[in-house]
C-alpha cells in the first residue's frame, strides 16, 4: 500500500517535471526556428529585390546543416513560391504562406512537423516571405530520454524503498506488532502471566518491551490482590452467616427451655399456694392468707411476662410472610374477644370498613390485639368508652390509627413508651408488663413502618402506625 | 365394667400431684397409671419391664403425655406408639407447658390426638382438667379392641 502510493508520488513529480522541461524545450525549438527563419530572410533580401531565385535556393540550401529543418521556401510579397529548399524530394510545401494579414510571424504544428512562416522586410516594406518546416525529432528523441531515465529512477527509487520499508518492518513494525498481539492475548485470556519478549538488548524498543512487562507485573499483582481480597470477603461473609445462624439457633432453643422449663415451676407455686389456701383454710388466719393470694398473683404475672417475652423473641426471628390481610375484619374478631372478656361493659367500638393492606397476618393480629387491648384496658375505669380504629393520610402516607378516650398518657415521657418493660402507669392502676408496645413496634418495624403516639392525661390516646 | 384407665406420663412430681389434685377436684375417679419418663410408659403400654405380665388387651382410655422426659421424650413415645397396632388408634393427649409451634407440628404430625397447653394459674389448670376428663373419659369413644 505504502509502495504504491510512493510510487504514484514519484510518478506524478516525474511527470510534471516532464512535461515543463519539454514545454520550454518547445518554446527554445520555437524561438530557434524564428531566429533562423529571420536570419534566411534577411540574407535572401537581395535575392528578391534583384529577382535572383538562384541566389535565394543557395541561401536556403545553407539550412541543410541542420539537421531538423525539412524545408523551407521563401516567397514573394505576393505570396508564390520564390525559391524553396527540400530535405527530400518528397516533402510537401504549401503553394502559398499561410499568415494572417497583419502578422509578423505565424507557426503551426501538425503531424509532428512545425511550421513558421516569417516576413521579410526591408526598409520599412514587405517584400516576402519566408516559410520553414521542421520536425520535433528533438523534442521526441528528449521525451524518450526523460522517460527512460524516469523509469530506471522510479525502478531504483522503488526498490531501495521496499528494501529500507523491509528492513523498517523487522526491527520495529514487527517488534510493535509482537508487542500488539500479547497484549491482545492478555485481555483475551485473562492471563497476567504472559510476559512479551525482547528481540534487542538496547534501544527505544528494548524499553518499550521493558516498561510494558512492568505494567503488565503491576496488573498481574493488583488482580492477585483483588482475587485475595474477594475471597478474604466471601469468607468473612461465610463466618458472618455461620455466627447468624448459630446465634439464631441458640436464640430458638433458648426460647424452647424457657417455653418448658419456666413455666413448670411457676405451676407448682401456683398449685401449691392453691392448695394450701383450700386445704388448711381453717389453720391460716387473715393475713396468712393474703401471703399465699400474694404469692398467687405474683406467679400469674410472671406467667404472662414469659408469654410475652417468648412473644418478643419469636417476632425477632419470625419469617416475614407478606400476604393481603383485611385489617378490618381482623379488628372485629380481636373487638370481639375482648367484649367477652368484659360483656358488662359499654364500650363503643368503630372499626372503618374495607381497610386492606399487606403483611403477616399472624404478626398484624399481635399489633391489632395489643393496641385494640390496650385501649379496652385504660378505658376500663370509665362508664364508657369509645375506641375507634380507623386509617388516615398524613402528610402523603397513609397511618392506621387506634385511639380511645380512656387514661391518656403524659406526653412528656412518649419517648418511653416503646420501651420493653417500660410503663407509664403503675401495675395496681392497670395490670401489664410493658413488653406488649415493644412487641407491637418490634413487629412494625420489621414491616417497613413507623409508629408513633400522641395522647394528653385523661384525653385518651392515639397510637398512629405506617405498614 | 371395669373403670378404664388413664395412663399419665409426666416426670415432674409437683406436675403429677397437681394433676391429682386436679382429677380429685374434678371427682374424676378413674385408675391413674403414672410412668416418669418415656421407657416407662411403654413399658407399661406393652407389658415389659417393670409391668411384666401385665394384661396387653387392657388398654388406657386416654393417655395424658408430656414432651419433656428423661430418658424417651414424649414424641418418641408416640412414635413407638403409633408404631405399633396395639397403640395405633388409642387416643394420645399432649399435656405440656410448651406452645411452641414445632411442638404443635411435631405433635399432630405424629398423631397425637390433642394437644394441650399446662395453665400456670391452678384455676385454670384445674378446669383444663376438668374438660379433659369430661371429653375423653366420657364424650368420646375408643376405637374397640382388635381380637387377636
Amino acid at each position: 500500500m505504502n509502495m504504491l502510493v510512493s510510487a504514484t508520488a514519484l510518478l506524478l513529480a516525474c511527470a510534471g517535471f516532464v512535461v515543463y522541461d519539454l514545454a520550454t524545450y518547445r518554446q527554445a525549438l520555437l524561438r530557434n526556428l524564428s531566429i533562423q527563419s529571420q536570419v534566411t530572410g534577411s540574407n535572401s533580401v537581395s535575392a528578391l529585390l534583384f529577382d535572383d531565385p538562384d541566389s535565394a535556393r543557395r541561401t536556403l540550401s545553407a539550412l541543410e546543416f541542420a539537421p531538423n529543418i525539412l524545408a523551407a521556401c521563401v516567397y514573394t510579397s505576393g505570396g508564390k513560391q520564390f525559391a524553396a529548399y527540400r530535405r527530400d524530394g518528397s516533402i510537401d510545401i504549401p503553394a502559398r504562406p499561410r499568415i494572417q494579414e497583419s502578422e509578423e510571424e505565424q507557426h503551426s504544428s501538425a503531424h509532428g512537423k512545425i511550421t513558421l512562416v516569417h516576413t521579410i522586410v526591408f526598409h520599412g516594406k514587405l517584400i516576402g516571405f519566408t516559410y520553414i518546416q521542421s520536425d520535433i525529432q528533438p523534442l521526441i528523441a528528449r521525451l524518450e530520454n526523460y522517460v527512460a531515465i524516469s523509469g530506471l529512477m522510479l525502478a531504483l527509487c522503488l526498490s531501495v524503498a521496499l528494501f529500507l520499508s523491509r528492513l523498517a518492518r523487522r526491527s520495529i513494525a514487527e517488534p510493535i506488532q509482537k508487542l500488539a498481539q500479547v497484549a491482545g492475548r492478555i485481555s483475551q485470556d485473562k492471563e497476567y502471566s504472559i510476559r512479551a519478549s525482547r528481540d534487542q538488548e538496547e534501544g527505544e524498543l528494548a524499553e518499550l518491551v521493558d516498561a510494558f512487562n512492568d505494567m503488565l507485573s503491576q496488573i498481574e499483582a493488583r488482580d492477585r490482590s483483588l482475587q485475595a481480597s474477594h475471597e478474604e470477603l466471601e469468607l468473612r461473609v461465610s463466618q458472618r452467616t455461620a455466627e447468624l445462624t448459630a446465634a439464631n439457633k441458640e436464640l430458638e432453643s433458648f426460647s424452647y427451655s424457657v417455653s418448658h422449663d419456666l413455666r413448670a415451676p411457676l405451676r407448682s407455686i401456683d398449685g401449691f399456694s392453691l392448695a394450701l389456701l383450700e386445704d388448711y383454710a381453717d389453720k391460716l388466719d387473715d393475713e396468712g392468707k393474703s401471703h399465699l393470694t400474694r404469692i398467687r398473683a405474683a406467679t400469674a404475672r410472671m406467667a404472662v411476662l414469659i408469654d410475652d417475652l417468648l412473644n418478643l423473641a419469636r417476632v425477632a426471628r419470625a419469617e416475614l410472610n407478606r400476604q393481603p390481610v383485611n385489617l378490618s375484619a381482623m379488628a372485629s374478631s380481636v373487638v370481639d374477644e375482648l367484649r367477652k372478656t368484659g360483656p358488662d361493659r359499654r364500650v363503643d367500638f368503630v372499626v372503618q370498613d374495607c381497610l386492606e393492606t399487606a403483611g403477616d397476618g399472624r404478626l398484624l393480629r399481635v399489633v391489632l390485639e395489643n393496641l385494640l387491648g390496650n385501649a379496652w384496658k385504660y378505658t376500663s375505669k370509665r362508664p364508657s368508652a369509645r375506641i375507634e380504629f380507623a386509617k388516615r393520610q398524613l402528610n402523603g402516607e397513609a397511618a392506621y390509627f387506634v385511639t380511645d378516650d380512656g387514661a391518656g398518657f403524659d406526653p412528656a415521657y412518649a419517648g418511653r413508651l416503646f420501651g420493653a418493660f417500660q410503663r407509664l402507669h403503675g401495675v395496681n392502676e392497670f395490670p401489664g408488663t410493658g413488653v406488649g408496645l415493644a412487641t407491637v413496634q418490634r413487629i412494625i418495624h420489621r414491616h417497613g413502618g413507623r409508629i408513633w403516639a400522641e395522647g394528653a392525661v385523661g384525653k385518651g390516646a392515639t397510637f398512629y402506625f405506617t405498614l | 365394667m371395669e373403670t378404664s384407665v388413664i395412663l399419665l406420663v409426666e416426670d415432674n412430681p409437683d406436675d403429677e400431684a397437681l394433676t391429682l389434685r386436679a382429677l380429685n377436684k374434678n371427682n374424676i375417679k378413674n385408675a391413674l397409671v403414672i410412668a416418669r419418663d418415656g421407657t416407662e410408659a411403654l413399658d407399661y403400654l406393652f407389658g415389659r419391664g417393670k409391668y411384666e405380665g401385665r394384661d396387653t388387651r387392657t388398654m388406657p382410655q386416654v393417655v395424658l403425655l408430656d414432651l419433656k422426659l428423661p430418658k424417651l421424650d414424649g414424641f418418641d413415645v408416640l412414635r413407638a406408639m403409633r408404631a405399633d397396632d396395639r397403640t395405633k388408634l388409642l387416643p394420645v393427649v399432649i399435656l405440656t407447658s410448651s406452645n411452641e409451634d414445632q411442638d404443635r407440628i411435631n405433635g399432630y404430625g405424629l398423631g397425637a390426638n390433642s394437644y394441650i397447653r399446662k395453665p400456670v394459674e391452678f384455676g385454670a389448670f384445674i378446669e383444663a382438667v376438668k374438660q379433659l376428663g369430661l371429653y375423653w373419659l366420657i364424650l368420646n369413644q375408643t376405637a374397640p379392641v382388635s381380637a387377636k
